[in-house]
Order: C-alpha cells, then sequence, then structure tokens
C-alpha cells in the first residue's frame, strides 16, 4: 500500500511541476506587463530599470525556478497591478469564492439529488419530461448568458436581487462573510444559481439514470413482492445503492466549481479569487497568474490523489497491480 | 389567494433595499484606483479618485479653462523668467484640522520629485520650490517654462505633518509591494473623506463639512459608494436596475437603450482622445508587406491615398453609431494648436487615391498587416476592421491583426509594427506633449511613441525649442508650423475623436468632463 501511494505522491509532484512549467512559458504571449505598469510618459529607461527589478530581462527557466523557490518558503511575490502581496490578496479574496463554491455545491447536490429521483420515480409524469428537457439548458447553455439571463429577469426586470458583488459582509478574523446580513444572502442567490446549474442537472441526470437502472433490479422486485411501502423502496433500498458512482462525480465536480468559478464571478463582479485572475490576465499580473494557476493546480493533484487512494482502499485489484 | 399574497410581500420585502437614497451617488465604472498614494501611479481611475479627497493648485474646467483650485492665482515672476508665483488661498483646512500653508506645497513638490513617483516626470523641469511667506510659493524652473501650470492639474497636495506623523514621508515602492499609511488613508484638503476602502471592491466616501468650497460648489452628494464593476452587461444591468445612478465606461451598443429608459440619461462630450493608423515610413523595407527591397510607407503619396481611402463618416456611423466626431489632425479639439480647418482636412476621395497609388508606382496595389489592439479604444477591432475593406478599394490588402493591448502596445514601442492604431489623449492640454511623443524621431526620452521612424532634424529642433519659449505668439507660430509638416507628410491617418458618454439617473445632474474626471462636488441631486 505504501509504494503505491509514495508513488502517487511522486507522480502527482511530477505533473505539479510540468503545469507550472507549461503556464511560465505561456505568460510570455500574454503580453508586456511593463507597458501597462507605466504610463505613457515613460522613457526608454524607466522601462528598462523597471524590467530589470522585476527580473523579467532573465530567461523563462530562470524566472520559473525563482517562483519555485519562492513559492516553496511561502512568498508568491507582490501583484503588479495592485502592489501589495500575493498571498495577502488571495487570503482576502478566497473567502468570496468558498462561500460561492459551498452555496453552488450545496444547491446542485441537493436540488440534484431530488429531482433526480424525483424524475427517476415519475418517469412518465408530465413534471418529470417538463424537468428533463428545461435542465438541457443547463447543460447547453454558457454560465455567462445564464448569468446575464438571471440578471435581466431578476435585477433588471423585477428589481428584486442585486445585480453585481457581494453586498455588506462581515469580517470575522480574517475571513469575510456575506452569510450574516439580508444583502450578503440577496447577493449570493444569483451567482450561486449560475454556477451550480451545470452540476446540478448533472448531478440529477446521473442520479436519474442510476435510480433507474437500480429500480430494475431483481432486489427491488422482490421488495415490492415483501409488501414494502414504495417510499422504504425508494429511498432506502434504491437511492443507497446509487449514491455510489455519484459521490464520486460530486467529490471531483467541487474542485471544477472552485476553478471555474472565473466566468460567474466576472458577470457579477463577485469580488473572489476568479476575478482576480481576469484582471490579472487582462493586466499581465504574473505572480497572481502564477500563483493562482499553481493552486488550482495543487487543488486538482490533491483531489485526484485522494480519490486515488480511496479506491485503492476500496478495490484490491488495484493495489496488486500497483505492485 | 393567500399564496399570491404572500409572494408580494416577499417581493416587496426583497425590492425594498433597491429603494434610492436622494443624495448617495451610486457610482460606477470599469476599472478601480490602484492606490491612494497621491504620487504614485500616474493613471485615470486613480487619479479620478483623489480628486475626491485631495486637490492640486489648479483643476481644469469641461472647457479645458484653469480653475483656481488651492492656488487662487499665478503669474510668472517679474523679476526672474524662471520663476512662477503662485499665491495660495487661504483658510483651507485638511480633513484633520490641519491648516494648509506653502510649507505643505513645498513638502508635496518635492515628495512628488522622489525616484517611485509617478509624477516626476510632469515636473522635471522644476529645480526649487520655495516658500514666500504662508500663503505664496515660488516654482523655479531649469529654464523658462510658459506651460508649467499645465503639468500641475493632478499634482496633489499633502499635509506635511500628517505624512510625517504617519511615517509616509516616501512614496510608495509600487513595484515592491510596499503598503504604507498613505496608500490606505487620506488626508487631503478636498471635498470627501474617505470612510472605507476594499481595493477593487467597494471604496466610500462622505462629503467634508468643514471644505472650503462648501458654499461655492453645489456639493448635494452626501455619500460616495465607488464600485468598480467589469463586465460592460453586468455595469448596465446595475444601473437599468437602479443599484448604480451614476456609470462611467458606458457601452456604445447600450448606449440608446439607456437613454431610451424612464428616469435614465446619458449625456456626452467629445473626449481628449484622438485615434489614428501610424505608417513606418523610416525602414528600407518592410517586414509585413509584400513588396521587396522598398517600402510602399516611404512614398507621402501612398500615405495621402491611404487617409483618403478611409470613409469616416461611414466609420462614425456604422461602427460607432454616431459615437465619434470624424478627425483632419491628431489633436484633440481643445488643445492648444488645433485647428478647425486642418482638423477638416481629410476627405474621402477613392478616385484621387487610385491615382496617387498609380503615380506612386503601386497601381496594382500591395499587401500589409495592420496591427490593432482589441480591449484598449471604444471598437477599436472594429474601427480596424473597417479600415481593412476601404482599403481594399484601393488595392491595399490589409491583413488585420487584433490583439489585446499589453501585447499590442510594446509592438509600437519596440518598432515591430510597420502599421498600427495608437490613441492619445492630452493632458497638457498643448500640442508640445503631442510633438514630444508623437512627432519628435525616437531617442530615449523623447519620442518614444513614435513608430513611424520620421526624424526631422528641423522639425527636432523647432520641438525642443517649444518647451523654452516664452513669447507665446512666437511659440504658437512654432507649433502651427510643425502641424503643417506633419499633416503635409501625412504621418499618420487620423480617424476620428472619441466621445465621452456618462450614463446616470435623472436625479443626478453633471456634465461630462473630456478628461474623464468626474469630480462630485459639481454634482447636483434631485
Amino acid at each position: 500500500m505504501l509504494p503505491f501511494i509514495l508513488k502517487r505522491v511522486f507522480q502527482s509532484m511530477l505533473v505539479l511541476v510540468v503545469t507550472g512549467a507549461i503556464a511560465f512559458s505561456m505568460f510570455t504571449f500574454v503580453g508586456d506587463p511593463i507597458d501597462n505598469m507605466l504610463g505613457q510618459e515613460r522613457t526608454m529607461e524607466d522601462v528598462e530599470r523597471l524590467r530589470a527589478r522585476l527580473g523579467l530581462d532573465k530567461p523563462i527557466p530562470v524566472q520559473y525556478f525563482k517562483f519555485l523557490n519562492e513559492a516553496a518558503q511561502g512568498n508568491f511575490g507582490v501583484s503588479y497591478r495592485q502592489g501589495r502581496e500575493v498571498s495577502e490578496i488571495i487570503m482576502e479574496r478566497a473567502p468570496a469564492t468558498l462561500e460561492l463554491a459551498a452555496l453552488s455545491a450545496i444547491f446542485a447536490v441537493v436540488m440534484g439529488i431530488v429531482l433526480g429521483v424525483f424524475t427517476a420515480i415519475r418517469r412518465d409524469g408530465f413534471a418529470a419530461h417538463f424537468i428533463m428537457s428545461a435542465s438541457l439548458i443547463g447543460v447547453s447553455l454558457p454560465t455567462f448568458l445564464i448569468g446575464i439571463l438571471l440578471i435581466y429577469l431578476f435585477s433588471v426586470e423585477l428589481g428584486w436581487l442585486p445585480s453585481f458583488g457581494r453586498g455588506e459582509v462581515i469580517k470575522i478574523g480574517g475571513w469575510t462573510t456575506g452569510f450574516l446580513t439580508e444583502s450578503g444572502l440577496k447577493a449570493l442567490i444569483l451567482p450561486a444559481i449560475t454556477l451550480g446549474l451545470y452540476q446540478m442537472t448533472l448531478i440529477m441526470r446521473l442520479v436519474r439514470s442510476e435510480m433507474l437502472e437500480v429500480l430494475r433490479q431483481d432486489y427491488i422486485r422482490f421488495a415490492r413482492a415483501r409488501g414494502l411501502s414504495e417510499r422504504v423502496i425508494n429511498f432506502r433500498h434504491a437511492l443507497k445503492n446509487t449514491m455510489v458512482p455519484v459521490v464520486t462525480v460530486i467529490g471531483l465536480q467541487l474542485g471544477a466549481i472552485i476553478a471555474f468559478a472565473i466566468i460567474t464571478e466576472t458577470v457579477f463582479q463577485w469580488p473572489g479569487l476568479g476575478l482576480l485572475f481576469i484582471n490579472a490576465i487582462q493586466f499581465v499580473d504574473i505572480p497572481v497568474m502564477a500563483a493562482y494557476l499553481m493552486m488550482i493546480s495543487v487543488m486538482f493533484v490533491v483531489i485526484n490523489l485522494l480519490v486515488d487512494i480511496l479506491y485503492a482502499f476500496i478495490d484490491p485489484r488495484l493495489r496488486v497491480s500497483a505492485k | 389567494m393567500k399564496k399570491t399574497s404572500t409572494f408580494l410581500a416577499v417581493a416587496a420585502l426583497l425590492s425594498s433595499t433597491a429603494v434610492v437614497s436622494a443624495e448617495t451617488l451610486k457610482w460606477a465604472r470599469a476599472g478601480d484606483a490602484l492606490t491612494l498614494d497621491p504620487h504614485s501611479q500616474n493613471e485615470g481611475p486613480s487619479h479620478t479618485m483623489r480628486h475626491q479627497m485631495y486637490e492640486p493648485l489648479i483643476i481644469r474646467d469641461t472647457s479645458g479653462a484653469f480653475v483656481p483650485t488651492l492656488a487662487t492665482d499665478w503669474a510668472p515672476s517679474a523679476d526672474n523668467p524662471n520663476v512662477w508665483v503662485f499665491n495660495l488661498r487661504e483658510g483651507v483646512k485638511f480633513h484633520d484640522g490641519a491648516d494648509f500653508t506653502a510649507e505643505d506645497v513645498v513638502f508635496s513638490f518635492e515628495r512628488a520629485k522622489q525616484p517611485n513617483s509617478d509624477m516626476k516626470e510632469l515636473i522635471g523641469s522644476i529645480t526649487a520650490v520655495r516658500a514666500v511667506g504662508d500663503h505664496t510659493v515660488e516654482i523655479e524652473t531649469d529654464g523658462p517654462n510658459p506651460i508649467l501650470p499645465s503639468n500641475l492639474t493632478n499634482l496633489f497636495m499633502m499635509d506635511k505633518g500628517w505624512t510625517e506623523a504617519n511615517n509616509t514621508v516616501n512614496v510608495q515602492d509600487f513595484e515592491g509591494g510596499e503598503i504604507t499609511y498613505a496608500t490606505t488613508n487620506v488626508n487631503g484638503t478636498g471635498a470627501y473623506r474617505l470612510v472605507s476602502r476594499e481595493p477593487d471592491v467597494k471604496t466610500v466616501m462622505v462629503r467634508n463639512e468643514e471644505y472650503w468650497g462648501r458654499n461655492d460648489f453645489p456639493m448635494e452628494v452626501s455619500k460616495i459608494v465607488y464600485t468598480p464593476i467589469q463586465n460592460a452587461a453586468t455595469r448596465v444591468a446595475a444601473l437599468l436596475s437602479g443599484e448604480v445612478n451614476f456609470l462611467q465606461d458606458m457601452p456604445v451598443q447600450d448606449l440608446a437603450r439607456v437613454d431610451g429608459t424612464d428616469g435614465l440619461t446619458v449625456k456626452q462630450a467629445p473626449q481628449n482622445r484622438v485615434i489614428f493608423f501610424g505608417m513606418n515610413q523610416g525602414a528600407d523595407d518592410l517586414e509585413a508587406d509584400n513588396v521587396d527591397g522598398k517600402n510602399p510607407l516611404a512614398d507621402v503619396r501612398v500615405r495621402k491615398a491611404m487617409s483618403m481611402a478611409i470613409n469616416r463618416d461611414a466609420i462614425r456611423q456604422v461602427v460607432m453609431r454616431g459615437q465619434s466626431q470624424p478627425a483632419g489632425m491628431i489633436a484633440p479639439p481643445f488643445v492648444n494648436g488645433w485647428t478647425a480647418a486642418m482638423d477638416g482636412e481629410s476627405s474621402t476621395d477613392l478616385e484621387g487615391a487610385k491615382a496617387l497609388m498609380a503615380e506612386a508606382g503601386y497601381g496594382e496595389g500591395f499587401s500589409i498587416r495592420l496591427d490593432c489592439p482589441n480591449d484598449r479604444y471604444i471598437n477599436d477591432e472594429p474601427i480596424c476592421q473597417a479600415a481593412v475593406g476601404m482599403l481594399g478599394q484601393i488595392g491595399i490588402t490589409v491583413n488585420l491583426d487584433a490583439i489585446p493591448k499589453a501585447q499590442h502596445f510594446p509592438k509600437i514601442t519596440d518598432s515591430k509594427t510597420d502599421f498600427y492604431m495608437l490613441g492619445w489623449g492630452v493632458p497638457t492640454y498643448d500640442s508640445e506633449y503631442i510633438f514630444n511623443f508623437l512627432v519628435h524621431g525616437r531617442e530615449s526620452d523623447i519620442g518614444t511613441w513614435n513608430g513611424t521612424g520620421f526624424n526631422n532634424a528641423d522639425v527636432n529642433a523647432k520641438i525642443k525649442s517649444l518647451a523654452s519659449n516664452t513669447d507665446l505668439d512666437a511659440r504658437n507660430a512654432d507649433i502651427a508650423a510643425i502641424w503643417r509638416v506633419v499633416q503635409d507628410e501625412q504621418l499618420y491617418v487620423p480617424i476620428h475623436h472619441q466621445v465621452l458618454n456618462w450614463g446616470m439617473s435623472d436625479s443626478v445632474g453633471i456634465e461630462v468632463d473630456p478628461e474623464d474626471q468626474p469630480r462630485v462636488k459639481y454634482f447636483t441631486m434631485k
């Protein structure tokens, strides 16, 4: 077991280093940060002085090595755009993204399972057909369009919910939360739905098909023959057995919710990590881009690593082949 | 029935926070200030934020004329041509109650000349600033400087005592990530005080009841809530839904929609920015064309033909939806040196253009690459697309390369482009600024944005002499002469002057500032 885990950890480290190298070689194509940092009145000396100061005159591998070296010591450098420590900015922005992601995940899981079970049990009903057709919207419409449509309906036309921002937030230690104020909660609704809609439809469709599969099994028929109530059959016996693949997918999708919050955050001017990243790209803020990309790749690598290890525990065959 | 009433109750509850408080200015634009330190980052949105809380000696009104602010009057010294004398306003207090005196002015100039200051280039000619009594300062320059006041309109005054007490005498080291007291706190003389600020999220200011001009200006806004909203559609939605009542950076395609909405208005004014194409006439051969051994752009007839092929009215109507003013010279209309005659010199004449092309030996045309930004100017890429079609009519096959500004501008400054789009604003309102950057031959500290390769010794010498020519009539004659060369050489192909649009609710009253610098003390609220 231990050699398997060690091998996996080693592979994960390799993936991280390669991802970082690819990211760094891409930064040259994003543009020249110097141009955004100095006004139009700058002279060539100013440009060269700043370039040398930021280490941008060095070759890419040298810059990357310096970044890795400093990142390993917890130093991610200084944002070119905001002139503040990147780690400080990320800590400041993380609560917004994490709260949004958490709420979207809850929305996706709860609504996904409820609707999935409903459409499986009432598979021929009108409501089930309607939900299934409507769910196609969630899968096929791009996120920014859903966001704009929700803003148009609920903010512009009805005037019920805010179209941008987090509302009033309350500071608790280093964390800012929108869960404790009315405007904060209202501000969460639209972005959370926008961000979670795709995942919700995915989970719903998965639960439905798994549920239909299970309901065809012999033990369900025997349960019916024993005269158990429909409710016990559906929720105690059928749903439980559909959850195994669903839980795996949910785990993997949680990472995606955080990583893909970029578009939702841009549409709703949500002051989280995704918006920070978009700003960084436009300004060619290399330290912020590098830190964000590394953070997201660490997150995905860790999730995958945990899933792999869990599988190894569950399925002994994997352990054997790893030897 | 019961369901309906519950529904209505919830709706009423949800919408209750949307009620507008009459005196709060809820202001949004695309970007945020980068820092609050008055002498770091010489950049539009940062200056806009500072102008509410700090003040310079002089500001400009919407017509570009000087308005006395912390200085009441100023004039060149009678004794020494290198000295300007500024008389300061008396009875002005900083937000913390300290008096504003000549000592603070001397201190602020010294601070703005520090190496980390982003304002140092604008006041590079200043050699000494002296306090003469409590409310008079003398500013000495390295030679006569007739347009010195033009460079002071964004130079903010700080309190010496407050700055020293809070250890923030040095301008922040922005690139080094330094946070100082002055980057997050404000003690100015301005009409609004800082309440709270979260960078990129929200900044709140309240009216300064002790402001020296409390009774001279409307100052009807009691509280400012400033929120950057990056996405254009969300920004407009926020205005339409009433969450915001004043909007800068209006997207052109939504102007009609906003203006047509009850309770909302769009106001406009010509902006201090002109859009044009630059052509590399200096190289012996171009990399991005299909002509070997020759540079078609070196022939003035080709450059004239290109200008004649551009249909500026069509661009105005189709691409800009009426939001532009066709240009014949690369100076915005309120700049000293601009003339209506020269601004009207561009005309569309396809037959004439074709004849000029044939005369120059390019009757068969040629092909060239046009470099264009896609995120800098209003509709920049569509303008370039329109130009591609128009130039095609006189046989010039243009390959368009539209890229983000962060990649586009280095091409111009590094001479990696032969045909490019550029826009220019003139903060000093004087042609010298345009000549220094766009007409003078390229050297390390002058002509930095001149990508045309034009380098004429006579013109260079004339441009250099403008800086210290105190005879304003002679100076203006030189400016006119330099413009004549720029026009006759067709150094650039002018396209248009941008028009600036501000969206606001009907309760907000303000006229558009050509530099996109709203000053909230002038706002009225109904």
